[in-house]
């Protein structure tokens, strides 16, 4: 029957295709007792072949499509599924206890499970996750029920799910995957950044989608709405179709605007920057037109690892970015860690308030070698493009010089050893941080530019988190408040000379952007595939124009207000 | 039987790829190959033995080899720990 259901628009454009659910199945068993040993031991080993030979696909997908080192970790799984003192005593369980496979293997694996939980340290109570994912598979397999295997999809489909977590992201093969329709999560959760790098639609936060949809059913995502409509009829399919071919023509005819200058009806020039995370995602900012990277995430070169990243490790990733953009800006963020984000190889103690305690700058400069080991690597890469660098997370003047002390006394030692540096690299920080943005003025004294951080700076201005739903209404980058903020910063950074960017998701907004050209914002930051709709639209404001309006915006005294005002004006 | 000692070097200890890397490395080896560690013993050829041990960086540790191509065994294990970077 015919349903629909709505959510967040987290990714534009339009598909239809089968569902797929990706989601744990139910792996309850009973204790069984079997009189026939050498049968029960026959289809354990059937198990255990079904699933290597998943794993070894799963394996060769992960190698030709991300990479032979996070493939690494399904090579790991495949010799847990070969190992003898797994394998033996289980076997030996069915043999002499006479018990079913799934309950020998269940005892086996736990008491490893165990083990490793065990320990002392982070890195191996981890592991008890793996043994845990080997184990369900092979489960599954005894029990003849569906696991999901995100990383085999070889036909059209579009992903259902919970949430989508980086580890199940990293086995898609984009080729098949349509769209994501996800029951939590919001414009900025992993999943939604991933699908706007991807270039396909996504729906989020869509309630009790689990609970509503089969699998294998058809589906129409509408991303630019934020609606998904299941078992549609013929003539709603007709419909979408039609829309994905204007959709995609439109997208052609921006297409057109790639190498286009940004700038205003009234011609003010701004720059459009993407925000990436990783070298692989430079193609896609090139592609879509973007003028400079406006934030370029480091934090992806210390996670899916055992160890921290090397200097030399360091230097070649931030090299290969800086070449492929060439004279083209690249700003790049230091380490953004800590708090939610964890590294296993990094201990930290468990804090109550993660996001309020030490990460990023802070847990830099509790750590300078690690920072230092950064900047020396970001020195030494700055002579092979046009690099600028943030740190993030600045509360108090005190924390950017300090780290700035750290990057001179590091340029010391590099021209000490001969090593050759660009000698002008601006140095700026982000503003993500209330306190930040209201002592604007005298930061923009001692640094080279602004970077406005808006998922952070309204969480903590408005004392919200943006991942709980019970309060993500009060997440508003369109609040006053905010606005006002971001008007300081501007106007700081502009009376010493200094620029001023946003490196948030509202940097790409379709109602922010006129309230911020007439802020006078210099830079526009966003995911690479807002950037051609934003110089369009752009291209068709008056700098001048909304300048006049700036004053009656930031006095109006609600989001809502804002919103409407702005939408007003732009419809005009 | 032939026996020897490592001193492992890296500073993550005995983590999955070097443990992996010197598994698969003994799997090909008909000889039985034991891996002692403060006293325990584990089968070389099983991951989930080698990392439940959980040796850290510093560790001293035993490897010993019984069998036709003992030798020969010790000889890439000797090889893997090198090129893995977990003992010199």
């Amino acid at each position: 029957m015919t349903a629909e259901l709505y959510g967040i628009a987290a990714s534009d454009g339009i598909a239809i295709a089968k569902t797929y659910r990706l989601e744990s199945p139910s792996l309850e068993f009973d204790k069984k007792s079997i009189d026939d040993p050498a049968l029960e031991i026959e289809r354990f080993h059937t198990a255990i072949a079904v699933s290597s030979e998943e794993l070894e696909l799963i394996k060769e997908q992960a190698e030709t499509q991300i990479g032979p080192k996070e493939a690494a970790i399904f090579g790991a799984h495949l010799m847990v599924l070969s190992d003898p003192e797994l394998i033996g005593p289980i076997t030996e369980k069915i043999e002499n206890d006479l018990v079913n496979a799934e309950f020998a293997l269940h005892e086996v694996s736990d008491m490893f499970m165990n083990i490793f939980a065990s320990m002392d340290n982070d890195y191996m109570k981890e592991r008890a996750a793996d043994i845990k994912d080997v184990r369900n598979r092979v489960l599954a397999h005894l029990l003849g029920v569906k696991f999901p295997n995100p990383g085999l999809i070889s036909e059209k489909v579009i992903l259902l799910a919970d949430d989508l977590t980086p580890s199940d992201t990293v086995q898609f093969n984009p080729e098949f995957i349509q769209g994501f329709v996800t029951e939590i999560g919001g414009r900025t959760s992993h999943s939604a950044i991933l699908a706007r790098t991807l270039e396909i639609p996504a729906v989020v936060g869509v309630k009790k989608l689990m609970a509503s949809l089969a699998d294998e059913i058809m589906l129409i995502i509408d991303g630019i709405e934020g609606k998904i409509i299941a078992d549609p009829t013929e003539e709603q399919i007709e419909l979408y179709k039609k829309r994905k071919i204007d959709f995609e023509d439109r997208k052609t005819a921006l297409a057109a605007l790639k190498d286009a200058p940004s700038v205003s009806a009234d011609g003010f020039k701004v720059e459009l920057a993407a925000n990436i995370g990783s070298p692989k995602d430079v193609k896609s900012a090139l592609e879509n037109g973007a003028e400079a990277i406006g934030l370029f995430r480091t934090e992806f070169l210390y996670m899916g690892r055992d160890s921290f990243p090397t200097e030399e490790q360091q230097y070649e990733i931030y090299s290969e970015v800086l070449k492929a953009m060439g004279d083209r800006p690249t700003v790049v963020r230091t380490l953004d860690i800590g708090g939610d984000k964890e590294l296993s190889y990094l201990d930290l103690p468990k804090e109550l308030n993660p996001f309020l305690g030490l990460r990023a700058i802070r847990l830099c400069l509790e750590m300078p070698d690690l920072f230092r080991t950064q900047l020396r690597a970001l020195l030494r890469s700055s002579v092979h493009g046009n690099l600028k660098i943030m740190f993030p997370m600045i509360a108090t003047l005190d924390e950017f010089r300090q780290a700035k002390q750290l990057f001179l006394e590091e340029q010391e030692k590099l021209s000490a050893e001969n090593i050759p540096f660009n000698n002008n690299i601006e140095v700026g920080i982000m503003v993500e941080i209330p306190s930040t943005a209201v002592m604007a003025d005298l930061f923009a004294k001692e640094v080279d530019f602004f970077s406005i951080g808006t998922n952070d700076l309204i969480q903590y201005t408005m004392a919200a988190d943006r991942m709980n739903e019970n309060v993500s209404h009060l997440y508003q980058p369109f609040n006053p408040a905010i606005l006002r903020m971001v008007k300081m910063v501007i106007d700081a950074a502009h009376k010493e000379g200094k620029w001023a960017g946003m490196c948030g998701e509202m940097a790409g907004e379709e109602l922010a952007v006129p309230i911020l050209l007439g802020l006078g914002l210099d830079e526009f930051s966003m995911s690479a595939s807002s950037i051609l709709k934003t110089r369009s639209m752009i291209s068709s404001l008056s700098k001048a124009e909304m300048e006049k309006y700036t004053d009656s915006i930031l006095a109006l005294a609600t989001a809502e207000d804002v919103k409407n005002y702005v939408a007003k004006l732009v419809d005009k | 039987m032939t026996e020897k000692q490592f001193i492992i070097t890296d500073e993550a200890g005995m983590h999955a790829r070097p443990a992996s890397a010197l598994v698969g490395t003994v799997s090909k080896f008909k000889s039985d190959i034991q891996l002692e560690f403060k006293g325990k013993k584990v089968n070389l050829k099983s991951i989930l033995g080698v990392m439940s041990l959980g040796i850290s960086s510093g560790s001293v540790v035993t490897i010993s080899a019984d069998g036709e191509d003992e030798d020969e065994a010790m000889a890439k294990i000797e090889e893997a720990m090198k090129a893995e970077g977990i003992s010199n």
